[in-house]
């Protein structure tokens, strides 16, 4: 399927609970909304048509200007087609519904933009900082990150 | 600052019961044991966090981070793209031309510029080169692992070749700095070609040589086969990629399925496991498909060598690089599976984000899901026939 009739497909299953998308894109994406992307994936996944069984990537972004993203790069192995997803948070109420339940491989995706962009993933089964020490403060890829100078009351040397 | 934040949470006892710090409540019979982050077999600083009960692997708990320096802010902190590259070559610092590869068409593809013919095939030939360099010695610490020390040196043997070849070019043995975006940072030597095609003549028989002492060896089989299966389903789900996911018997090469600078050219065979000694997606499938990917890097690199056109490798890396606002999400193969560079550009002179999907990462958290009910000693087998680099896994 291409990216325009994912889009049609969609909007027809979901209708408001998918926002926005921008198929003229060098590679298109389709917004969703934050509290509805289990449903959304799980159809992706389970639908014949779309069979979207592989989570490439999936990345967590600050846009700096108040909204945090989560991309979803997906692919479909036996149809060869591929969609790219966002779904968008505020920094105040950062949150996004986990898909570790759909695609194994989020587990760790979602740790990861957990850790570094801290986003928090509703329903994610272990959601741990995975990169950086259990008791690290912030998150580091944010674009307002402060670097710490002390860690565990250590001076750190720049 | 209390107790519990201090200490890590897996010796956290709540009354009457140990806790992983994956929140698991141990039963009476069993226990916690680390493996690393110093030991030999984890192949890096990781840890695995394992829950026995006896010598059965009940549960995987795997932390890593111990090598994180954060490539991703070291990324968007840089005063132009080419600067990323050096942080490139240190993430999967035994395949560091495929890291450099990736990053480079993306930031092409992101700029819409197209690369001389020249550049293209030393590229090709550059990558497969380091394909095979960094196969030796995924197959050459394995070997150590499942207890086999002697082809680890011909492993290393050859791989000093690859590596001489890479220096004579660029210099550098190890972190090359060598693919830039839109070209190269030097043409090939003179006596280049010849001595990467007298590689290829010496290298074949070696590949047989490598299976009779390793491969189909009966110990080695016996350690091997039917060890750490990782079925089709579950290779798809936890999206593993490279010998991993060939290795379950899943048709998958982003060479050929999804193609990039000029793979579509050649001729060759991606690799899959048939289970010949065992299950299919068993350690040794994982195994055979390396062994046989070597092979086929051989074919792509002699067709490459042979067809080499002549041209100006600096001819189209840009004075100055500004993409438009825009974003883009390539990948590649490397040796060990999808890396996926997701670059968004703010139309300034550095990324805004650099989101890298790490193949070994991805691999590597299948890991607790194909050792349950494994021995201890079989996890060191698993472990290694997943072939990470924690310098990428951690970036």
């Amino acid at each position: 399927m291409t990216p325009q009739e994912i889009f049609d497909d969609l909007k027809a299953q979901f209708g408001d609970g998918i926002l926005d998308g921008k198929m003229d894109a060098q590679q298109p994406w389709i917004q969703i909304a934050g509290g509805r992307v289990k449903e959304i994936c799980e159809y992706l996944r389970n639908d014949a048509r779309l069979s979207f069984d592989y989570l490439s990537c999936l990345s967590g972004v600050d846009y700096n200007d108040g909204r945090l993203g989560v991309v979803y790069h997906l692919t479909s192995m036996g149809l060869r087609h591929k969609i790219v997803l966002k779904a968008f948070c505020t920094k105040e109420n950062p949150h996004v519904q986990s898909v570790a339940g759909i695609w194994g491989t989020a587990n760790w995706h979602e740790r990861e933009a957990f850790d570094l962009i801290g986003v928090v993933f509703d329903g994610h089964p272990d959601l741990r900082r995975i990169l950086l020490p259990y008791d690290w403060e912030g998150h580091p890829l944010r674009k307002d990150y402060k670097v710490p100078e002390f860690y565990d009351g250590m001076k750190v040397p720049y | 600052m209390t107790e519990s934040q201090v200490l890590p949470t897996t010796y956290v006892t709540q009354p009457g019961a140990i806790v992983t710090s994956s929140g698991r409540t141990l039963h009476t019979d069993e226990m916690i044991i680390n493996m690393g982050p110093q030991h030999p077999s984890t192949h890096g600083v990781l840890r695995l966090e394992i829950v026995v009960d006896g010598e059965i692997i009940v549960d995987v708990i795997p932390h890593i981070g111990y090598l994180h320096r954060c490539f991703e802010k070291h990324a968007e902190h840089m005063t132009n793209y080419q600067q990323v590259i050096p942080y490139c070559d240190r993430m999967d610092y035994v395949a560091s031309m495929n890291n450099d590869h990736g990053y480079a068409v993306a930031v092409e593809r992101l700029l819409k510029i197209q690369v001389p013919e020249r550049v293209e095939y030393i590229r090709v030939i550059m990558a497969e080169l380091q394909r095979i360099a960094s196969h030796l010695i995924a197959i050459g610490t394995y070997g150590i692992d499942a207890g086999a020390f002697t082809p680890f040196l011909y492993c290393f043997t050859d791989r000093e070749k690859i590596l001489d070849l890479f220096e004579m070019t660029c210099g550098a043995r190890l972190l090359y700095n060598y693919i830039w975006v839109g070209g190269l940072s030097h043409d090939i030597p003179p006596r280049f070609v010849e001595q990467a095609k007298e590689f290829c003549k010496y290298f074949r028989p070696r590949i047989k040589q490598f299976n009779d002492l390793l491969t189909y060896n009966e110990i080695f089989v016996k350690r091997t086969a039917n060890v750490g299966v990782l079925p089709k389903d579950v290779a798809i789900n936890y999206s593993s990629s490279g010998p991993m996911l060939r290795g379950s018997g899943v048709n998958w090469d982003l060479r050929r399925d999804d193609p990039y600078s000029i793979y579509d050219r050649f001729e060759w065979e991606p690799q899959v496991g048939k289970g010949e000694v065992g299950t299919v997606g068993d350690c040794w499938d994982r195994h055979i498909v390396r062994m046989r990917e070597m092979e086929q890097s051989v074919n792509i690199i002699e067709q490459a060598l042979a067809k080499i056109p002549e041209g100006n490798v600096q001819a189209a890396i840009p004075k100055r690089i500004r993409p438009d606002a825009g974003e883009v999400y390539v990948r590649t193969e490397t040796p060990r599976g999808e890396l996926g560079y997701y670059i968004i550009s703010d139309g300034t002179a550095s990324p805004y984000r650099v989101k890298v999907r790490a193949p070994a990462f991805v691999n590597l958290s299948v890991l607790p899901e194909i050792s349950h009910g494994a021995m201890i000693a079989d996890l060191v087998l698993i472990a290694g026939s997943v072939d990470i680099v924690l310098g990428e896994v951690d970036r």
